[in-house]
């Protein structure tokens, strides 16, 4: 990995020298991932969303993109090369990516940063993420009925609020529709580390888990769950349609094609401002990917409902009455939770056992 | 703690250990040569895409664990051609090995992702798998647990027992005295590292073909270099060697299934230090790790 962000690194360098003779008027978009685009996942997805800006810009745009660049000090040599290279627009797809954005950013004022899952901003860098939360609370509902253990593991990458959020929406769902049901988190520190993961689902498989839910961006839990058998996963971040239609039964789809499309359209025609967009089912940045056949169809018919209300605005998964964990209220009957407290989630939900790592 | 089933964890632990145990047993070999290969991850990794690649297209899991052994011994040849002949400097051509393998494992495998792998059956034990406790513990696995296990009491047999390996100790030791002797120190030590390549390689594979399983690249995440760490804290001897795998596996499956079981009394990062800090108390403490004489040092007849 590190070898080939130094091989990109180097043409990043050759393109700087022969960039300067050939002046074109292209725009220039680049990206980073925090995986490989073969992830199938998380960074997969992404690279997706630059196909469909080369595909709507044709020749108007030129992308670049460095892929498994680790969060830190090397994020931040890797996007001053893509400033320095003549990059109008970069996109930095990973939450840990923050703090290099921010003082890439400070140090060229002209380029424009997006950057996903963060809360900083500035006057050249947006934000974006998507609510995934909405997709959880369908994922806890469907996890809720099928599980016949009562028990359901989920894999957790880092203890943020992204992820807590993710954890308390399934178990809300999960816990509506079966009051016997037990969450299992596992951290895994990783987002993306196939043996690991593989090895924490089968350790929540070997606990008696019977459905996986996973925060992390490779299929090996899906792998993992199929040679156990009778265990259900869903797809994260991407499809994950090869492990259909079981172990996988419906996954959560991030679809960010057309965010960056109209943002490099935004770029492109000069309007493009600092913005903070967080786009959920609604929107199409969140999908449900297909609820398969080993899901019983009065099952199916609940999720989808309860995907459309919350499309449609009529529910919220987080509605009152929740209690935090402690017991103490957090939302009161009827009440909403707002984005800011979503934002900073580091508390589970009443019922959901364990401690958060700090 | 107390929803936990030791039998499970015990046997999680032979499994996850089996990788790491395999490439550190190569690297043990190696290093008794006296040659210090840093490019375990590179080789481990390349092992793990070839074996891939070997097992889909003949479908025979066997012949992918061959691929994976033949494939990371090519690549350890580069670095005993460039360190052995060519007297480069053992530490930056081994990391030049890690990084290249790396590259090349991605470049490799770019077909394979999210390509299913042949089913790698667990081996059928009449008899014993039936003995209560022991059975699911020690006799439900696949063929390489034991294969991986073979292969360190080989390296034991072959150390201790055999002639040629004391000619190989005796090149790790001090390579001008073998030397000198009329030992082909050049040779014992390309040897050496294309066993250690090919351990390595079986290693990777076991995570592709079996772990995961799938391809994917980056897939072997720090496992080679952990295997450097378990060949320090055995002292550079076989039977300490299994006891540091399964620590070390040992921490990973217990705080997976810690946090599994649900309540976690300790946080978890104490676990993934502890193999660690055990390999310190190791080196400092018993003072038992004597590294060979020669290890890491360019060898040259003229000198």
């Amino acid at each position: 990995m590190t070898f080939k962000t130094v091989l990109l690194g180097a043409t990043a360098a050759m393109g700087l020298a022969t960039g300067a003779m050939a002046q074109d008027d292209k725009t220039k978009v680049g990206f980073i991932y925090v995986g490989p685009i073969g992830d199938l996942g998380w960074s997969y997805q992404h690279d997706q969303g630059r196909l469909a800006v080369e595909e709507e810009y044709g020749d108007k745009v030129e992308t670049v993109y460095v892929e498994s660049v680790p969060e830190g000090p090397d994020a931040e040599r890797v996007l001053t090369q893509m400033a320095l290279q003549g990059a109008d627009l970069i996109f930095t797809t990973s939450f840990g990516f923050m703090e290099p954005t921010m003082n890439v950013a400070a140090k060229f004022p002209d380029v424009k940063f997006e950057h996903a899952t963060g809360y900083q901003r500035a006057d050249n860098v947006s934000t974006y993420s998507a609510r995934f939360y909405e997709g959880r609370a369908v994922q806890g509902l469907i996890a809720g009925e099928m599980t016949e253990s009562n028990i359901i593991g989920y894999i957790g990458s880092y203890p943020i609020p992204e992820v807590i959020r993710g954890i308390n929406a399934a178990y809300i769902q999960a816990k509506k529709v079966n009051p016997e049901v037990e969450f299992r988190v596992v951290w895994a520190y990783t987002w993306f580390d196939p043996a690991k993961e593989a090895e924490a689902a089968k350790a929540l498989i070997d606990a008696g888990a019977d459905v996986i839910l996973q925060h992390t961006d490779s299929t090996a839990p899906q792998a993992a769950a199929q040679e156990a058998g009778d265990v259900i996963t869903f797809g994260q971040a991407s499809d994950m349609l090869d492990y259909a239609p079981e172990p996988r039964v419906s996954s959560i789809i991030d679809n960010w094609n057309q965010y960056y499309v109209d943002r490099v359209g935004a770029v492109l025609d000069g309007s493009w401002e600092s913005t903070d967009t967080w786009g959920g089912i609604d929107s199409g940045m969140v999908e449900i990917g297909e609820i398969t056949e080993a899901v019983p169809a009065e099952v199916k018919e609940a999720a989808l409902a309860l995907k459309d209300a919350i499309a449609a605005g009529e529910t919220h998964p987080f509605t009152g009455p929740i209690n935090k964990q402690d017991g103490s209220e957090w939302l009161a009957e009827g009440e909403v939770a707002d984005d800011e407290t979503l934002l900073g989630m580091n508390f589970y939900v009443e019922g959901i056992e364990g401690d958060i790592p700090q | 703690m107390s929803n936990i089933d030791p039998i499970l964890l015990l046997s999680a632990i032979i499994i996850v250990s089996t990788p790491i145990l395999l490439a550190a047993i190569g690297e043990l070999v190696v290093e008794r040569a006296g040659v210090l290969n840093l490019g375990v991850e590179g080789m481990m990794i390349t092992g793990a895409v070839c074996g891939f690649i070997a097992a889909t297209s003949t479908g025979s899991p066997w012949l992918g664990f061959a691929g994976a052994a033949l494939g990371a011994a090519l690549l350890s040849m580069v670095f005993g051609v460039l360190t052995q002949l060519f007297l480069s400097n053992q530490v930056a051509t081994g990391l030049a090995l890690t990084l290249f393998g790396l590259g090349l494992s991605a470049l490799l495998g770019q077909g394979y992702i999210g390509v299913k792998g042949p089913v790698v059956p667990d081996l059928y034990l009449p008899v014993l798998r039936d003995i209560p406790f022991l059975g699911p513990v020690l006799f439900r696995h696949d063929a390489m647990v034991y294969i991986a296990l073979f292969i360190v009491l080989g390296v034991w047999l072959f150390l201790n027992r055999t002639r040629s390996g004391r000619v190989l100790r005796a090149v790790g030791e001090n390579h001008d005295a073998a030397h000198a002797l009329g030992y082909k120190v050049v040779r014992v030590r390309l040897l050496a590292i294309a066993f250690g390549g090919a351990c390595a390689g079986l290693g990777g594979a076991y995570l592709s073909l079996v772990r995961v399983p799938q391809w994917t690249e980056g897939m072997t995440a720090g496992a080679g270099w952990i295997a450097l760490a378990i060949v320090v804290f055995a002292s550079w001897r076989p039977g300490r060697l299994v006891l540091g795998a399964w620590l070390f596996g040992g921490a990973t499956a217990l705080q997976l299934a810690l946090q599994a079981s649900g309540g976690v009394q300790i946080p978890i990062e104490y676990l993934q230090m502890a193999p660690y800090l055990a390999t310190i108390l190791v080196l400092v403490i018993l003072r038992a790790g004597r590294a060979p004489g020669s290890l890491g040092r360019s060898f040259h007849a003229s000198s």
